[in-house]
């Protein structure tokens, strides 16, 4: 059983998190035409943006209800409805994803009533406009809790409720925030193999990766259609990925009958198993010979990668997914997580960690615990901790903004593994250090048994 | 909030502001606060104001009181330089929760954060920013710092520019404020010398304050407290002590620099270091400044010396360039260009501006737009990026000079783009920054991934080929485009061969 060691300290030191609001953000930019909109003073939307920009390396739609002091003092309902009227007219969305802050949060603001009554006195002139409202303050949750409550906002203020005739060979992925442009994009190319008609939601592949398109659009400029995400019901199945999204994909059945499926990872062999052998069943259609050689490429490398990551110490910060994403990952490969860190201890996933204990903090604390590791894995604001420990650090979530590509990186089902594998085995090559005399000298000062320091004997 | 009120009636007032000295008095008691529109909004605010003013002290810890977007989503994120202390780029929080602030605990949680970091980090100061959420709901982080600053023996800084008290402009100016208030004159320094001098505004980013410093030290100048670029905390608060100050960001520090001078008689000027003139300008001023000042004044002579030495080197280094971008045409497009010399030097060697915004452009700016770009037409206040879009798609520039914000507006456009904002990589003042930038400029103008970014799929082009037969079959344009396309591998194993 994993131990999860609560916060103890009252300054964070090096935030693991970004913000919940942030997190919505980014699951509306997975919809074709959308903008979303943070209830918030100017700073919370410019932040956000910076931070997304330095991620993507793309413009992205985001805008501000740009609260201040007045609004703020009489409420923020006038600020709200002026900024929905300035982006219908000047950019048409299709869809404005509201995120509430912790300003108007803490303001007590009652937004979904405020949006329905704008609804209802513009209703004219918000015609093709759909508005949903994501409540997500940021002083409770990150991106994990943000994008999965955005995309139940979605479910349950687009999506036609009720049950309908399910189309045949039609499936509903909901992909978790974790999961990149490449992972989206294999998914879908995978899911088509078999036969099947997938509806991604949120679909980031569309939007965020990172073409160049011939005019200029003000929302996103591709990603699941409005129009997909009201039928959503008519699909035949529900695959939602990461324990996050559970709530998203209970929320489709409830309104519309559809069954689910919840993985809570795609990386690795045995996950990868089970998915192709799901869509194997629903599709009625044998494994693509395709897939079963991209599986054997996987065990190969298994093969050849294993003697790197024998008894190797992984030091962890991610979200609560991505944490079980990787410690499992790391974990069948032989290596063992000597230090995990996560941003909440709501999440389900937890119990299932393969590590000793979990600590709910920051870097801060990821880089008092992973002394002695052999690598660090977090996004690119460990790059601090790594530089002052000497241990290399695999980036990995959000934001990355010192390496490009992050979003091309496959991590899922047979070949992403497989490039994992790859890309870590040669992180573990570049680091490794000639041996000396002094380290292998049978009469050296030994370490205490139990001391958290690889043998020196490890031939990396 | 009322005495956060007051003071941002008080900065807004800055006597020494040229914008504001222009406006008429019912003007100016409305403030330089735009109204911002929702929904249409574009910046930062006054925590992220504050925030890049202080932030780049380097050995000071920098404590957001705020629940964790206001920090979590801003840290480590622009490029000052340090050379030698780290702690600024450690990133503190007081992350508050619900919890927090539904029970009224971040009075509390802020005092325990302050001892965690004094007694892990042990800093000089530790400066304490309000923001929305605690301002909203209360919080008294003036009191919290003084009784902290009591007990635990060290400097407690309250920086009070929450953000939704405005613009990020408002904030630098708040940040000042803080400055004044609970920094500068704290200590008195012991080695004062008639060549001391604060250099305000600089902030060292890419380390382009290295370029320029050396310069300084020939002259035997020296830099009492650059604030904030690779300051140390003593230095900002013994730099009251200086002789004289030069302002290099004005919008952002003129409070600071005028108020220093009605306290302790440093006067001031503004100046650059971008561009070759502005930079030999920057200096005389200094040396004459500190002549008023009752310096020796040989130092004029050495400082003329220096300048024609360093001119004639940057200008035989530029005019390596001139062959390679005569006639190349540059939008720029940034707040504001304040250094007129860097558009000189541009120009000098032959390149063309057209265009530039003038969003924080001063009348006298203004003015001289004018006579440089002989077209007011090309003057913007600030351009739509749809509108940017457009024109550097028709191909009316060559090369855009902008901040982040417009980066992608060009290169989605397929036009060259440099940063000469925040974030850039390189450092661009002195007599080698102007060098550096124009190298970059020819670098960006010149890449060869232009021509293969701008070329369409050849098969994109086979409507084309239809058109101009609009009887052959299809088959026969697919048949000729095949033997085109093994045309070409030819020529080029034909090629490999040669070089074998």
């Amino acid at each position: 059983m994993t131990r999860i060691l609560s916060k103890n300290k009252s300054a964070s030191v090096n935030p693991l998190k970004s913000s919940q609001p942030l997190g919505a953000a980014l699951a509306f930019l997975g919809v074709e035409g959308a903008m979303p909109l943070l209830h918030g003073s100017q700073g919370c939307t410019s932040f956000a943006l910076v931070l997304l920009v330095r991620h993507f390396k793309e413009t992205i739609p985001l805008q501000t209800t740009a609260m201040d002091e007045v609004a703020t003092i009489l409420g923020g309902a006038d600020n709200l409805e002026e900024a929905i009227m300035n982006l219908k007219t000047r950019t048409k969305p299709k869809l404005i994803g509201v995120c509430t802050t912790a300003l108007v949060e803490t303001r007590g603001e009652d937004s979904a009533g405020d949006i329905a009554d704008i609804r209802l006195k513009r209703a004219e002139e918000l015609a093709g406009t759909e508005i949903v409202l994501a409540n997500t303050p940021d002083f409770s949750g990150a991106l994990e809790e943000g994008w999965a409550t955005a995309v139940t906002a979605m479910i349950e203020g687009i999506t036609r409720p009720g049950e309908r005739a399910r189309q045949s060979k039609t499936i509903a992925i909901l992909p978790g925030w974790n999961l990149t442009v490449a992972d989206v994009e294999h998914l879908r190319e995978m899911v088509e193999g078999f036969g099947l008609q997938p509806v991604i939601l949120p679909d980031v592949s569309g939007s965020l990766d990172g073409t160049v398109p011939d005019h200029w659009v003000t929302t996103t400029y591709g990603g699941t259609s409005v129009e997909d995400i009201r039928e959503l019901g008519a699909v035949e199945h529900c695959i939602a990925i990461g324990e996050h999204m559970r709530r998203p994909a209970e929320v489709l059945h409830k309104v519309t009958g559809v069954p689910y499926v919840l993985f809570e990872t795609l990386t690795g062999l045995k996950s990868a198993d089970q998915f192709f052998s799901l869509l194997s069943g629903i599709s009625g259609e044998p494994v693509p010979t395709g897939v079963c050689r991209r599986r054997a490429q996987l065990q190969d490398a298994l093969l050849d990668g294993h003697f790197h990551f024998g008894g190797k110490k992984i030091a962890i910060a991610a979200e609560p997914d991505q944490l079980y994403q990787f410690a499992t990952f790391f974990v069948d490969m032989g290596s063992e997580i000597a230090a995990a860190v996560t941003t909440t201890d709501m999440s389900q996933i937890l119990q299932e960690v393969p590590a000793e204990s979990i600590q709910i903090g920051d870097l801060g604390d990821l880089e008092a615990l992973a002394g002695g590791a052999d690598l660090l894995v977090t996004h690119s604001h460990g790059r601090q901790a790594s530089q002052r420990l000497g241990i290399p650090l695999m980036r990995v979530g959000f934001p990355i903004f010192d390496r490009l590509g992050s979003q091309h990186k496959l991590s899922i089902l047979y070949q992403g593994t497989r490039d994992l594998v790859f890309e870590v085995a040669n992180m573990f090559q570049a680091n490794r250090h000639a041996p000396t005399p002094q380290e292998l000298d049978p009469f050296r000062k030994r370490e205490t048994p139990g001391a958290p320091r690889a043998s020196p004997l490890t031939r990396h | 909030m009322t005495s956060l009120s007051a003071k941002i009636q008080d900065v807004f007032d800055e006597p020494a502001c040229d914008k504001n000295r222009g406006k008429d008095a019912k003007a100016r008691k409305e403030g330089c606060a735009r109204p911002l529109t929702p929904g249409a909004a574009a910046g930062g605010c006054a925590f992220d104001g504050a925030k890049i003013v202080l932030q780049p002290i380097t050995d000071v810890a920098h404590l957001v009181h705020a629940p964790l977007a206001c920090e979590g989503n801003s840290w480590d994120n622009r490029g000052a330089a340090s050379s030698g202390p780290t702690l600024w780029r450690t990133s503190f929080t007081t992350d508050l929760t619900e919890l927090d602030v539904v029970m009224g605990q971040g009075e509390r949680k802020l005092f325990r954060a302050i001892r965690e970091i004094k007694e892990t980090y042990a800093p000089p100061a530790v400066f304490v920013y309000s923001t929305c959420v605690t301002a909203l709901i209360g919080e008294d982080i003036e009191a919290v710092c003084k009784r902290a600053a009591e007990k635990f023996g060290l400097a407690v800084v309250p920086v009070n520019a929450p953000g939704l008290a405005g613009s990020k402009n408002l904030g630098n100016k708040l940040a000042a404020e803080a400055l004044l208030d609970h920094v500068i004159g704290t200590v008195e320094p012991d080695d004062t010398g008639p060549y001391d001098i604060n250099v305000l505004g600089e902030f060292n980013l890419s380390g382009e304050f290295w370029l320029i410093k050396p310069l300084l030290d020939r002259l035997g100048i020296r830099v009492r407290a650059c604030i904030p670029g690779d300051a140390r905390y003593l230095d900002v608060a013994s730099a009251h002590r200086a002789r004289a100050a030069m302002v290099v960001c004005s919008t952002a520090l003129i409070n600071l620099a005028r108020k220093m001078d009605e306290r302790w008689d440093i006067p001031f000027f503004e100046g650059s270091f971008y561009g070759i003139s502005d930079t030999s300008q920057a200096l005389r001023s200094i040396a004459q400044l500190l002549v008023r000042k009752g310096a020796d004044p040989e130092i004029l002579d050495r400082t003329e010396t220096l300048i024609v030495e360093q001119e004639a080197v940057a200008w035989r280094k530029l005019e390596a360039y001139r062959r390679r971008l005569q006639g190349k045409r540059v939008l720029l497009n940034t707040g504001g260009v304040k250094s007129w010399s860097v558009v000189h030097a541009l120009m000098e060697i032959g390149m063309e501006i057209v265009g530039t915004s003038v969003k924080k452009s001063t009348v006298e700016d203004k003015e001289r737009i004018k006579q440089i770009l002989k077209d007011d037409n090309h003057m913007f206040e600030q351009m739509a990026a749809r509108d940017l879009y457009a024109m550097l798609s028709e191909g009316k520039a060559d090369i855009l000079l902008s901040g982040g914000r417009t980066q992608f507006v060009a290169l989605k456009a397929k036009t060259p783009w440099l940063d000469i904002n925040q974030e850039r990589q390189h450092p661009y003042a002195g007599y080698d920054g102007m060098v550096e930038l124009v190298r970059q400029i020819d670098l960006a103008i010149h890449s060869p991934i232009w021509c293969q970014v701008r070329e369409r799929a050849p098969w994109e082009c086979q409507p084309d080929v239809k058109d101009e037969l609009p009887s052959t079959k299809n088959d026969t344009a697919t048949m000729r485009a095949v033997q085109e396309f093994a045309g070409a591998t030819r020529t080029i194993s034909a090629g490999v061969e040669e070089i074998r």
